[in-house]
């Protein structure tokens, strides 16, 4: 049992650490930081509210764990009576390290029979935000998002003899 | 009375020898083609996920150690480099183990391929090294010794995807150079090749091969009309570790669309196996011939003197 009380506590501070706050239908953040896996790029200052206000139903970025719930006839064999989920963050289902050995070798295993192809937390987030901006003319550059730290344009060779000196992009 | 057992010895034990060591071979082939190990990791490539971001190239550039880029990574004016009068697309070199190009199929999106070493299961430029410089490993991927390499160059001419590279820029110490799946620094760690780590749109998938193919199959499944129906190097040249899963038939976006399934040395084997064959009974074999025909010609002289004889013989009379 209590065991169980400090997973409770580990997701709520995953949650709060990922989403920069919890998370409920009722009471909706403005506006969430997404900067767990920051490293060559800043953390996104995602304005949730004016996701919100664009109609589209909580489903398609939170499945079936708040707000609406899913209409997506592939979840709503299992998830249609799916109770809304105390934490609704990314990183609650995402793992940050989708290719780790103990993750993989989980997966091995067939229990998961439907979740067998879950994508990891970078995955979700860039699949969620560019998916959606490439139908409705969004930002998809990677520097409309999220600008490259120092790191970032060492990486890419920012500063490589043929660069027209647009680096960044 | 003699001559003729001898004869028939010969040829007995010839043809005795003739028939174990064509049939050794044969049952080796049939039973002797390799699969993979088992428990070997791979990469799933969903064409439609990348996004052409190039990011894997540079992770490759980083944990590889390869010289600096001539453009930076994220400049996408490569996508339209060309070479060999058009008809060639960027491919892998000795600065670059993983490439991406983008390819227009007829009337849709534009699809982006990675390229690197596929890692086949029975990898054609392990078979064609005569100094045994390559190593399938049990993780999956194909690695090979740079000490013994001599420089034969032949595995670039028998890879049927064209990605052992040759570092002809250095004159003293001039090397095959190619993706080794990051066996060294991370496959054999447990941990996912530095292109796979990166890639932002999961277009990567790394796992235990077996997986990957159920991965693979339930994605074709659930999202029809998404994905063509095949996972490319699931059975292709005998089974490569990286597969790929693409949203348009597979010759558009610059695959061989019909390598076969047979790994490249099956087709060579069959050859191969007739060498030792030749080597061990040939000899034999003439030196058979030789004194039988050297008997042959004893009989003939005398069978021919004979009928001389008789002729004579039937003459006098």
């Amino acid at each position: 049992m209590s065991s169980k009380r400090i997973f409770t506590i580990m997701i709520l501070t995953m949650a709060i650490v990922g989403m920069g706050g919890f998370v409920t239908a009722a009471d909706m953040p403005e506006q969430v930081s997404i900067d767990r896996l920051s490293d060559l790029f800043e953390g996104v200052e995602f304005d949730h509210a004016m996701h919100t206000e664009l109609g589209e139903d909580c489903s398609v970025c939170h499945h079936h764990t708040t707000g609406t719930g899913t209409t997506d006839e592939r979840c709503i064999s299992c998830h249609a009576d799916s109770k809304e989920v105390a934490t609704v963050g990314c990183s609650d289902c995402h793992v940050a390290a989708p290719f780790s050995s103990e993750h993989i070798n989980r997966k091995s295993l067939e229990i998961y029979q439907f979740h067998i192809d879950t994508p990891g937390l970078k995955g979700a987030y860039h699949w969620n935000c560019i998916g959606c901006h490439e139908k409705v003319d969004g930002p998809t550059e990677c520097v409309d998002c999220h600008a490259r730290t120092t790191k970032g344009d060492a990486f890419y060779h920012k500063n490589a003899i043929g660069s027209s000196g647009a680096g960044g992009e | 009375m003699s001559g003729i057992s001898r004869r028939r010895f010969l040829a007995a034990s010839l043809a005795g020898c003739a028939a174990t060591t064509l049939a050794a071979p044969k049952k080796a082939l049939a039973s002797g083609i390799f699969t993979g190990y088992p428990e070997s990791m791979g990469v799933l490539v969903d064409l439609t996920r990348c996004i052409g971001c190039r990011s894997c190239e540079a992770a490759c550039n980083a944990e590889q150690n390869l010289p600096d880029p001539l453009l930076p990574f994220d400049d996408k004016s490569v996508f339209d480099q060309t070479f060999h009068g058009g008809t060639q697309k960027r491919r892998t070199d000795e600065n670059a183990y993983t490439v991406v190009n983008r390819y227009n199929p007829e009337g849709g999106e534009p699809v982006y391929v990675k390229k690197q070493c596929n890692h086949c299961a029975e990898p054609a430029c392990l078979s064609s090294c005569f100094v045994n410089a390559y190593t399938k490993t049990p993780e999956g991927a194909v690695i090979f010794n740079k000490k013994v390499c001599v420089g034969c160059r032949t595995c670039m001419v028998a890879c049927p995807f064209s990605i052992p590279a040759y570092s002809y820029s250095s004159a003293f110490d001039p090397l095959i150079k190619k993706c080794i799946f990051c066996h060294e620094t991370r496959l054999k760690n447990g941990k996912p090749p530095a292109c796979v780590d990166i890639c932002p749109q999961e277009a990567l998938t790394f796992g235990k091969r077996k997986d990957l193919l159920k991965i693979g199959n339930q994605r074709i499944q659930t999202h029809q009309g998404r994905y063509l129906d095949h996972i490319y190097g699931e059975n292709e040249l005998g089974g490569t570790s990286w597969m790929y899963l693409s949203p348009v038939p597979f010759e558009q976006v610059g695959f061989d669309p019909n390598p076969g399934n047979e790994p490249i040395i099956s087709h060579v084997k069959d050859f191969l196996s007739t060498v030792p064959m030749v080597l061990a009974i040939w000899p034999a074999l003439f030196v058979g011939f030789q004194l039988l025909a050297k008997k042959q010609a004893g009989h003939g002289d005398h069978d021919h003197d004979s009928e001389k004889q008789h002729d004579e013989e039937g003459a006098e009379q």
